[in-house]
């Protein structure tokens, strides 16, 4: 249990996956400009993130482990991560047209999110669980969501301020997301697992 | 022999995939109407929502359902409403797609202001900070909410403080309309001729001559000029009724403070500026 909560508060605030570990930028600077979009996208890294990683784990441990075949973990997930997203994608469609609606645009963008990935092969390297590794998996997610609602909120007030013409758009949103990162630097050492 | 065995796995999980995920197509398989496709085809697919409905894709399903009609879709113009009735097989009833006008020419040369703003360039933020930097509390504040609203790209700030609309791209989607805090722009009809009243002042002619040049003054000289009776007061203000109005131009002769144009050659920024320098001239004689 000790172990369990230690890995929750680690994934969200001391070992954030955006913030010090620089995982899934390009979805952090994408969508992060309306609050909407934001809850959106991440809820669907919430969703993908938890299901790959279940999967992945189950495919290593009990096929790639058990027939010596590790050095295959890269492109097996790869391939696990694309063919589920696409699968949630039409089983969303048919069964629950509102939350395809919602999640919609931002599924296939996940496909190629390297936090995703990276989460999946965290969990094996880390030598996790089946239990540990889905308690990883939501709080690298949710720990994700939080970096992007954080941002979100604070990219919508920066809409109405006045900001130089040379820092405007992506310049000051990258200063923004550094001085972000260093904030959280402040988590560092907290707890290690 | 490792080799083999690295490309029977990959090659059996990427086939059960595939397998799966073709399985999966088939048994979840969602029929969509073709005329959905077809109709988001044909529209503009801008997203602005002139239609009442939450982007192109929508509205493409409520007309193929038969919730709303083609000619809804104000931005496509004749063409895409008689595609979208193409495909439909339906009638086509066709609303004439009016074009944004800014009802005020109050700019930076002739309007007052009472102060100088520099928060928030937003015309709403401005709007609820003491009224507004202008000393007229109708004309138009200038800090381009009109502009920014616009997915068309069909207005501009002018350089002399005023949005001005591209007749040719505009489409008369109405966003800029409910977009201004003052109500400024209306839709008229495209097409049709006729004089306006360039203002939407309802203060006393006092109050209103105090802050800006050229803004109505309710003085009634157009109404009582106007040969077609086409002009009839709206409280403090001359509103010409362009159904009746035969675009003789004798209201705009003698409106005291011009504040009368024809359509069609409402004041530029050019117009503007050329004012604005001929009255430094008359005080520099003067």
């Amino acid at each position: 249990m000790e172990t369990l909560l230690s890995i929750i508060f680690i994934y969200i605030f001391v070992d954030n996956f955006v913030l010090h570990r620089f995982f899934g930028i390009c979805p952090f600077l994408g969508v992060s400009r309306k609050m909407e979009t934001a809850v959106g996208m991440s809820m669907a890294v919430i969703f993908v993130m938890t299901m790959a990683t279940m999967v992945t784990w189950l495919l290593n441990s009990f096929v790639l482990v058990r027939y010596g075949l590790e050095y295959l973990q890269i492109v097996t997930f790869i391939l696990v991560i694309a063919s589920l997203v696409q699968l949630v994608e039409t089983v969303l469609r048919k069964i629950s047209p509102t939350l395809y609606q919602g999640l919609g645009i931002f599924l296939p963008l996940i496909t190629t999110n390297c936090a995703v990935f990276a989460v999946t092969l965290l969990a094996v390297r880390m030598e996790f669980s089946f239990v540990e590794a889905i308690v990883f998996a939501v709080a690298a997610s949710v720990g994700f969501s939080l970096a992007l609602v954080i941002m979100a909120g604070i990219r919508e007030r920066m809409e109405m301020a006045k900001i130089p013409d040379v820092l405007e758009g992506s310049a000051v949103t990258l200063i923004t997301a550094g001085i972000l990162s260093i904030a959280f630097l402040g988590f560092q050492g907290m707890l290690s697992l | 022999m490792l080799i083999v065995y690295a490309i029977l796995a990959l090659g059996l999980v990427g086939l059960l995939f595939g397998l799966g995920l073709a399985v999966a197509a088939k048994v979840f398989y969602v029929e969509t109407d073709p005329r959905v496709d077809a109709v988001k085809e044909a529209v503009p697919g801008a997203n602005c929502g002139a239609c009442g409905y939450a982007g192109c894709v929508k509205f493409a399903e409520a007309v193929v359902s038969g919730e709303a009609e083609p000619g809804d879709c104000i931005p496509g113009g004749e063409e895409t409403v008689a595609e979208i009735a193409r495909i439909l097989g339906k009638e086509v009833s066709m609303s004439a797609s009016p074009i944004a006008t800014v009802f005020c020419i109050g700019d930076n040369y002739r309007a007052a202001d009472n102060f100088i703003y520099h928060g928030v360039q937003d015309c709403a933020v401005a709007e609820n900070f003491n009224g507004g930097h202008k000393t007229c509390t109708y004309g138009c504040l200038g800090l381009g909410n009109c502009v920014r609203v616009c997915p068309f790209d069909a207005i501009r700030m002018g350089t002399h403080g005023l949005p001005v609309v591209d007749e040719e791209k505009c489409t008369g989607c109405g966003l800029c309309v409910t977009e201004c805090p003052r109500d400024i722009i209306k839709l008229l009809p495209a097409g049709q001729q006729g004089h306006l009243v360039l203002c939407t002042s309802q203060d006393r002619g006092k109050t209103v001559s105090k802050a800006c040049e050229v803004g109505c003054i309710a003085c009634k000289a157009c109404v009582k000029a106007c040969p077609q009776e086409a002009i009839e007061m709206d409280g403090k203000l001359a509103v010409i009724d362009l159904e009746k109005c035969d675009d003789c131009g004798i209201c705009a002769e003698k409106c005291p403070p011009d504040t009368i144009y024809q359509r069609g050659s409402i004041p530029t920024e050019a117009d503007a500026e050329a004012a604005a320098a001929e009255k430094e001239k008359e005080e520099a004689t003067a």
